[in-house]
């Protein structure tokens, strides 16, 4: 008994003694764990991009960024800043589905952003970004060209509903599956123009995971994906049974239960036309 | 818990230390209802035993009560009142030892060989407690007992031949015995190719190959007080299972133990016996050699143990009293790796025995009281406590993909009560029993996560949530004797609640390519089981013997189904001729139809069948030295059968000669 109350002294003493021995005046590196992307440099300020492996890939893209006034090296605090990435096609351009640019909350110098790049071309060229910030009331902005690599699977598709509108259906969570029942969190976008895509409220996605390596084997326990309006994305249990590639056969439907797209795995039809894919 | 575990280790080293003086020596206390099976080589009095190199399966087999559940010809998996390995306790000297195979391939009869043991003991239902929790009984096999009788160095080897499968046998076998020391070391080798069913029909995948290795060694610390140490190595590789879509590459195991003992004649505790263990399984499933599986896969296992146990047995007036504390730490892992056709796929991998960690501790007492010349009474009692953990979080993850709410560990408390009634006369015995019990789900029932069974071609996901299974058991047995007839009735009950067992989940697709689909591990609200032998036997002369067994067995559940692998009736009949240098057998054994058989639970209807076996032993002395021979005719007949208890409808073994020959020197 009396063990445990020398361990807990013990403890304390030496939480305390760690707590002290902090410099309070060293800088503190907001951008720890993460990979430069890219710089977007103009005349006044540098831009830099970082996720955490230092690419941007076909899908969902985590993306934070800081501003450094290039006179004096200093990363700034109070930024506006809008963007607009675009895909520049043959005969015409368009943009991808994105969030706006935060603030992070609790850090001094960072924002951050997602984007979904639906496609690429083969090198990954075509996509290109403008920034448009304003600081203490003057207006700035960059652009310049970005490399989006080819993602291994399918974690982004876009189709042509029943209804005439194309969407836009993204992969963003489980980032590291597990054996076990997973948080799927899926995006679904619709794209107004070319250059507006924004988020598909109150639809539904049902759900179908199998292994075409095991006979297309199904797992049990699943839910169907809905809408949750406090992140705007769509949620479902996803149970994996094992490791592996697994693809996740999708049907959407409408608000209304019209299905818009995909069709039910049978034996004859091993794979619905929508799917996202997932290997770990 | 571990406190308590602590306390127990305690007691164990107090029980050492107590012990220390040193008394004259005690006879060994003989229970009169358990089945033995004498298994020591190089003893030519048991009529059954027409094989002294057979393995431990073979043994087995002849005993009334057991039948042997064949996926091969090797690693048999031992039925004791038509329940199996999860409903008994399988213990090697008292010691607790696990498969670590998730497909049964592995019962633990496979990893000791004849070499090893001095005899089997099998106790029906609760009688066969003394060990662990168990509803359908146990199956203990011993080893030989200290030899400290100073013979000196004796020599056997031992050399067998069967034609069918070109089965070889090889042993060699070294003891020393002095008056405070011993060891005994014997090595014995086994090799198979696949054997014929009846008609010459090869059974591909039916080869095996299998050493074991023993030592046992024992120093007298006084004359009352023993310290012996026991090593069993036991190594199977290129195993073919026939009635399965794999084979084995590797079976290992390695089962050590340090025991101490203490026996004396004047005072109230007549002996007391401690023992620390550890044992280790490693089992590695192969599917190389076959050339057509859907996807080819790698599914090791692995099991250790390390356990206690201490007993004493003690006598004051009528009581003969026996008390057992033991205690077992078990680490289950089995994992599954899959190599898909299209080599752009990564492999897939799952746990399907999660590492799953049993503890347990129990205390056994069992009381006989002798209430006159030709009664006795016994009383029986077993209180355990039982915990599972699963130890790996992906594990835990897998597992409530099925049940969302599960924790990491699981607690249980066990309990076990029987009584016996024995009445004996000369011509005439008898008794009854009445027993409870309960038993906690196998790791497999539990944990087990995909689990394919070829038997009904489902896969099986295990339920930690299960309840105990619950068995009220009622038995008796009766033997007359009127001159030269002997009669013995002998019959058993078991109605058992929460019965475990798995039911068909459509809503869950299968894992396994082909599978039917997905049982999960459930309880019927009730099952019955009952069987009934009558065994006969008629002496002609003091040499000519004729004896007989004919059982009948029944196995439904509270759905109104029959029960899997309840056997169909079955008869034995056997003339046998013993002199002192020769004996004789001619055998008769078979089974009737299995109509009753379990289509729910993947059963066929299993012809009836019948089969003729012809058994011979010479015995010869050259000067001092003693050659044991023993040879015969199995399947004289070369029938083509197959009975219940073959999975998967695979043929036994067709006509086959053989030839055992063991030379001991003195």
């Amino acid at each position: 008994m009396k063990l445990k109350y020398i361990f807990q002294i013990l403890f304390i003493s030496v939480l305390t003694l760690s707590c002290s021995t902090d410099d309070e005046d060293a800088p503190i590196n907001e951008i720890e764990n993460l990979v430069k992307i890219q710089d977007f440099v103009n005349n006044n300020h540098t831009i830099e991009l970082y996720n955490e492996t230092g690419t941007f890939k076909t899908g969902y893209n985590k993306v934070t960024l800081r501003v450094k006034n290039n006179a004096d090296g200093e990363f700034i605090e109070n930024a506006n800043i809008s963007w607009m990435p675009v895909m520049q096609m043959p005969s015409m351009q368009h943009s991808c589905p994105k969030s706006a640019i935060t603030k992070i909350s609790g850090k001094s110098t960072l924002y951050e952003a997602n984007v979904l790049y639906q496609m690429t071309n083969q090198d990954g060229s075509g996509w290109s970004i403008t920034f448009e910030y304003n600081i203490n009331g003057t207006d700035y902005n960059v652009t310049d060209t970005i490399t989006v690599t080819q993602s291994e699977h399918q974690n982004i598709t876009s189709f042509m509903g029943s209804d005439n509108v194309r969407y836009i259906v993204a992969l963003i969570a489980p980032k590291e599956p597990i054996i076990g029942i997973n948080d799927l969190m899926v995006g679904l976008y619709k794209m107004e123009n070319m250059m507006s895509f924004p988020e598909v409220i109150d639809y539904s996605i049902m759900l179908d995971p199998r292994m075409p390596g095991m006979g297309n084997h199904s797992s049990p326990n699943n839910t169907d994906l809905s809408y949750d309006n406090s992140d705007k994305m769509y949620h479902a249990d996803l149970s994996l049974t094992m490791t592996g590639y697994w693809v996740l056969n999708l049907k959407l439907m409408n608000n209304t239960d019209t299905l818009l797209k995909g069709e039910d795995v049978t034996e004859q039809n091993e794979r619905s036309s929508l799917y996202l894919e997932l290997e770990f | 818990m571990k406190r308590f575990i602590l306390f127990c280790f305690s007691l164990l080293f107090y029980g050492i230390g107590f012990s220390q003086d040193g008394l004259p020596k005690v006879k060994k206390d003989t229970t009169k209802l358990k089945e033995v099976i004498v298994v020591a080589q190089r003893k030519l009095s048991n009529y059954r035993q027409e094989k002294t190199l057979s393995s431990i399966d073979a043994y087995l087999e002849k005993s009334n009560k057991i039948t042997m559940i064949k996926r091969g010809n090797y690693a048999w998996e031992p039925s004791l009142n038509n329940m199996v390995t999860d409903r008994l306790n399988v213990t090697i000297d008292g010691m607790q030892i696990f498969g670590a195979c998730t497909d049964k391939m592995d019962p633990i009869t496979s990893y000791v060989d004849v070499s090893n043991l001095e005899q089997v003991s099998i106790q029906s239902g609760q009688e066969g407690v003394e060990n662990g929790h168990c509803v359908g009984g146990s199956i203990d096999l011993q080893v030989s007992p200290s030899k400290f009788n100073d013979n000196g160095l004796k020599t056997s080897l031992d050399a067998g031949y069967e034609t069918n499968g070109n089965y070889r046998i090889t042993g060699l076998d070294f003891e020393y015995s002095g008056k405070k020391f011993y060891f005994d070391s014997d090595a014995i080798f086994r090799k198979s190719d696949n054997y014929d069913a009846g008609g010459a029909n090869e059974i591909l995948y039916s080869q095996f190959q299998k050493y074991n290795l023993s030592l046992q060694t024992g120093y007298k610390l006084s004359s009352g007080q023993t310290l012996e140490t026991n090593i069993i190595y036991d190594k199977a590789t290129d195993v073919g299972y026939p009635a399965l879509p794999m084979d084995v590459s590797l079976a290992e195991a390695l089962i050590t133990s340090i025991t101490h003992s203490y026996k004396s004649d004047s005072t109230t505790i007549k002996s007391l016996e401690s023992k620390l263990y550890f044992n280790t399984i490693t089992h590695i499933m192969d599917d190389s050699k076959r050339p057509d599986v859907p996807i080819r896969m790698d599914m090791p296992g692995w099991s250790d143990t390390y356990g206690f146990y201490s007993k004493a047995t003690l006598r004051e007036n009528k009581h003969n009293l026996l008390l057992n504390l033991n205690g077992y730490y078990n680490r289950s892992l089995a994992e599954m790796t899959m190599y898909p056709n299209d080599p752009n796929q990564p492999d897939m991998f799952m746990y399907t025995w999660p590492d799953i960690r049993t503890l347990y501790t129990g205390l056994y007492v069992k009381d006989n009281i002798e209430l006159n010349k030709r009664e006795s009474v016994s009383a029986s009692v077993r209180l355990g406590y039982h915990q599972n953990k699963i130890a790996k979080q992906t594990g835990l993850e897998s597992l409530q993909i099925f049940h969302p709410d599960i924790k990491d560990t699981k607690s249980r408390v066990l309990m076990s009560f029987s009584g016996n009634y024995t009445f004996a006369k000369e011509s005439y015995n008898a008794s009854f029993g009445i027993g409870y019990g309960e038993r906690a789900p196998s790791v497999s029932e539990g944990y087990g996560f995909f689990l394919f069974n070829s038997f009904d071609n489902y896969d099986y996901i295990g339920n930690p949530n299960l309840k105990n299974e619950k068995a009220i058991e009622l038995n008796a047995k009766t033997n007359f004797k009127f001159k030269k007839l002997k009669l013995g009735l002998e019959s058993s009950f078991f109605y058992l609640s929460n019965y475990i067992i798995g039911e068909i989940d459509a809503s869950v697709s299968s894992m396994t390519i082909g599978a039917n689909g997905v049982r999960l591990y459930t309880a019927l609200d009730n099952a019955s089981i009952f069987d009934i032998y009558l065994n006969t036997g008629f002496e002609f002369s003091d040499k000519v013997v004729f004896n007989s067994s004919i059982g009948y067995n029944y196995g439904k559940g509270s759905n109104d189904q029959n029960l899997p692998l309840i056997s169909p009736f079955s008869y034995l009949a056997e003339v046998s001729y013993n002199a002192q240098k020769f004996n004789a057998a001619l055998q008769l054994e078979g089974n009737g139809n299995q109509s009753k058989y379990s289509s729910f639970y993947g059963e066929n209807e299993t012809p009836a069948y019948a089969i003729l076996n012809l058994n011979l032993g010479n015995i010869f002395y050259i000067n001092s030295n003693k050659l044991v021979v023993k040879y015969g005719i199995e399947n004289i007949l070369d029938t083509k059968y197959s009975t219940y208890a073959d999975w998967n409808n695979i043929y036994r073994q067709g006509r086959n000669f053989y030839i055992n020959t063991s030379f001991v020197i003195f």
